[in-house]
Order: C-alpha cells, then structure tokens, then sequence
C-alpha cells in the first residue's frame, strides 16, 4: 500500500494514498466538526463545516470530499476557518425552524453540539420562518422537514447499505427538501423496508420514530459503519 | 422559575444589587434611568414588548437576552410559521384564534391603549435593539445564570463555552 506525506496544522502525517483530508486531518489527532459527513457513506461535502484551508489553493476545501495528496500543506483552524464555520452554523438556524425546546432530539443533536463546538450563542442572521410540513404518513416514523439541515445522510443510508433508495432531494435553493419516493407520502412508498436507518443516522430532529417525545430520540449514528465493515470483510458469511 | 433555584446565591446576589425593575420581583411599573444590568426574557411579539425593549436599551449599560425565547424567538416564534417567512403573522393567529375556533361571539379583540396590538413576526431580541451578553436555554439552568453573573457583578464580561454554557433547549 502506498503512502503519502502531508502536514495537518505543521504536524506531518502519513496516510495511505486514497485517503481523504478528513481522515488525514482525523489521523493528525484534529477532530474537525462536520454534519453531512458519516463514515460507511460516501462523502458529499454538503454542510461545509470541515471546510480546511490548502496553500497554494485560493477557495476553501471541504476535507470529507478532498483527497489527500502528497506534500499538501493543510490548515484546519485559522481566523478565517472559524468564522465561516460559525456562520454555517448560524445559517443552519435561521433557516429552518429548529425550536430546541421540544425537539425529539433536543440533547442528542449534532447540529445543537456544533452550535456548541463554534461557540453560537446566537445567530446574526435573521430567521426565515419557513412554512414546512410534518410527513406522519409513515407507520413507524415521521419526517418533520422543519428539522432537516439537508445532510443528505438519510438519502445516502438507504440506497448505499439497506439499497432501497426511498430518499431524494426534490426543488432548489430554499424549496430544497428530502422526498419518499416519487414525491409521495413516506407511508406511501413501496420500497421502504421500515428498516430505521434513516432514523438512526439522522443527526437532528427530522427523522424519528412516531413514539418518541421531546428530548427522547436515542439514534444510532455508527450503525451505518457496522453495517458497511461487517459487509467489506464478509462477517456475515456461512462458513 | 429557573432564577429562583440559584437557591443561597440569592442572599449573596441581594447583597450585591439593587432590583428596580422586574415583572415579578417589584411592583414599579416605570422601568427608570442609569440601570446596570438588565435581564431580558421572552421573545418580542407584541407593540408593548417592543417600546418596553427600546426603553431598555436606551436606559442600560449591560443588556442580557436571557433564554431561548429571548435569543431565537423559540416557541413563541412559531407564530411566524402560520404565514411565509413570519410575514402577518399577527392576523393570521387572531383569525384562527378568534374567529375560526370561536365556539361564540367571533370577534378579534380591539382594545386600544389596553390590549397590546401584536407585531406581523415574532422576533428575538437582538433583531429589534443591540444586545451584549446571550444566555441560552429553555430555561437557563441556575449553574449557567450564576457562571453569567457572577463575573458581571466583578465588572467583567462573562465568557460562555461548551455544552454546559451554551446550548439551547
């Protein structure tokens, strides 16, 4: 296997070749703060919060969808990174509806413990108020989109593990939403297996099982992981 | 409710300050000049809430928005949702209110001068006058509160980090 060398923060680092900057910035022992990102699925660099800065490199780069390549010299927390960092954050906020005070996931949220992580204390952006809906359709589960960050983990758990691809991402800019099937209610869609992945991977409030009360959400964020490492090295199979 | 589990800290805190303005804690109606420290709960939804809000901040040296009403609007923001982006808001909630849901008499309350006419959207503090210290929760706890005041009544501005500090809910 090969290896390159970069420096994470003027630490040097060796990964083998293939590797992302997460992974290497991960293995320089820096814990960078990210949302959309969940290892055993493929990275889309969607919520910009593991944006890291590259020399020689004018934009910003997201580290879960950049690869590690050879004599890379990486900053992962300047001034600059962390401000974009907290304004993320605070635009997350302002433009859902995320009422901590009586969400199934207040307590066991990432985007409550990034807040944390950037230090928000508040949002500078005005908030948009958008007029969402609950999908209860469903016999298990309910999806409330005024909860959703569009992390697209949900859409990716299920076609890339449970391989049911009932989740897409529907409209544009500020109509952008996740759909169940073809737009239809979750209840609805024939493809659902009722398997709960989408539930446990889902890093807010917005997916969550019908049972559960405010502060009560107990999802399981490393299943998609096991699921993906147990399939790789072939645990499951008769011998 | 929350400020009253400080528990013991209160005898320290009455020691230390002057209350001269509080819905609960005094009867003055006039909120007066030269205040300190102001610690100000709720979102603004209403006409009164908002002349109260300005009057505050023109009389305040260090204003606090205290709790997740204050600091995002939170549940009584979800007014703003009934209507695109919070727009109208008001008449929207008094017609489903008032008139839809009416079992008699229907009639949108108009009390001038009496009844505080509402604000088209529910907004936090901080979008209606300048605010220099914010203190999440829904509520605070006491530990947050107190580890907010005490280096305020030593004259320094608190630092709020981590989970214990800083989250809503």
């Amino acid at each position: 296997m090969s290896v390159i060398t970069l420096s994470i923060d003027g630490q040097p680092v060796a990964v083998p070749a293939g590797s992302s900057l997460l992974q290497a910035v991960r293995a320089a022992g820096i814990r960078l703060p990210t949302l959309c990102h969940l290892d055993g699925l493929s990275p889309v660099g969607a919520c910009r919060l593991c944006l890291v800065q590259v020399e020689g490199v004018s934009r910003l780069l997201p580290a879960c969808a950049s690869e590690a390549s050879e004599g890379l010299q990486v900053q992962t927390d300047t001034p600059e990174l962390r401000e974009y960092r907290r304004m993320a954050v605070e635009l997350f906020f302002a433009e859902g509806n995320h009422e901590c005070a009586y969400c199934v996931a207040n307590g066991d949220c990432e985007l409550q413990d990034v807040a944390v992580t950037v230090g928000m204390d508040h949002s500078r952006f005005p908030y948009r108020w958008p007029n969402r809906s609950v999908d209860a359709s469903h016999p298990l589960f309910s999806l409330d989109h005024n909860r959703c960050i569009l992390c697209t983990r949900c859409v990716r758990v299920c076609d890339e593990i449970e391989a049911a691809h009932v989740w897409d991402v529907a409209e544009r800019g500020a109509h952008c939403r996740i759909i169940a099937g073809l737009d239809q209610p979750w209840g609805e869609v024939d493809a659902c297996t009722h398997c709960g992945k989408c539930v446990d991977v889902c890093p807010t409030g917005a997916l969550f099982h019908k049972a559960d009360g405010t502060a009560e959400k107990h999802p399981d964020r490393e299943r998609a992981q096991h699921l993906r490492r147990a399939r790789d090295q072939h645990e499951w199979q008769h011998r | 409710m929350s400020f009253l589990d400080l528990d013991e800290f209160l005898f320290d805190l009455a020691e230390q300050v002057e209350i001269v303005f509080s819905p609960v804690a005094s009867d003055i109606k006039t909120y007066p000049e030269g205040v300190d420290l102001c610690l100000v709960e709720g979102a603004v939804a209403n006409a009164d809430n908002l002349e109260l809000a300005l009057q505050v901040r023109r009389r305040t040296a260090v204003v606090v928005s205290f709790g997740d009403c204050a600091v995002t609007a939170n549940v009584p923001g979800l007014r703003n949702l009934i209507t695109p982006g919070g727009r109208d808001s008001a008449m929207a909630a008094l017609q489903r209110s008032y008139l839809e849901l009416a079992d008699s008499q229907a009639q949108i309350p108009v009390a001038p001068g009496v009844v505080p006419e509402l604000l088209p959207r529910v907004l936090p503090l901080h979008e209606v006058i300048p605010v220099d210290v914010y203190l999440p929760g829904c509520p605070p706890s006491a530990a947050r509160i107190r580890a907010c005041l005490e280096p305020m009544l030593r004259g320094e501005r608190p630092r709020l980090e981590g989970p214990e500090m800083l989250r809503f809910g």
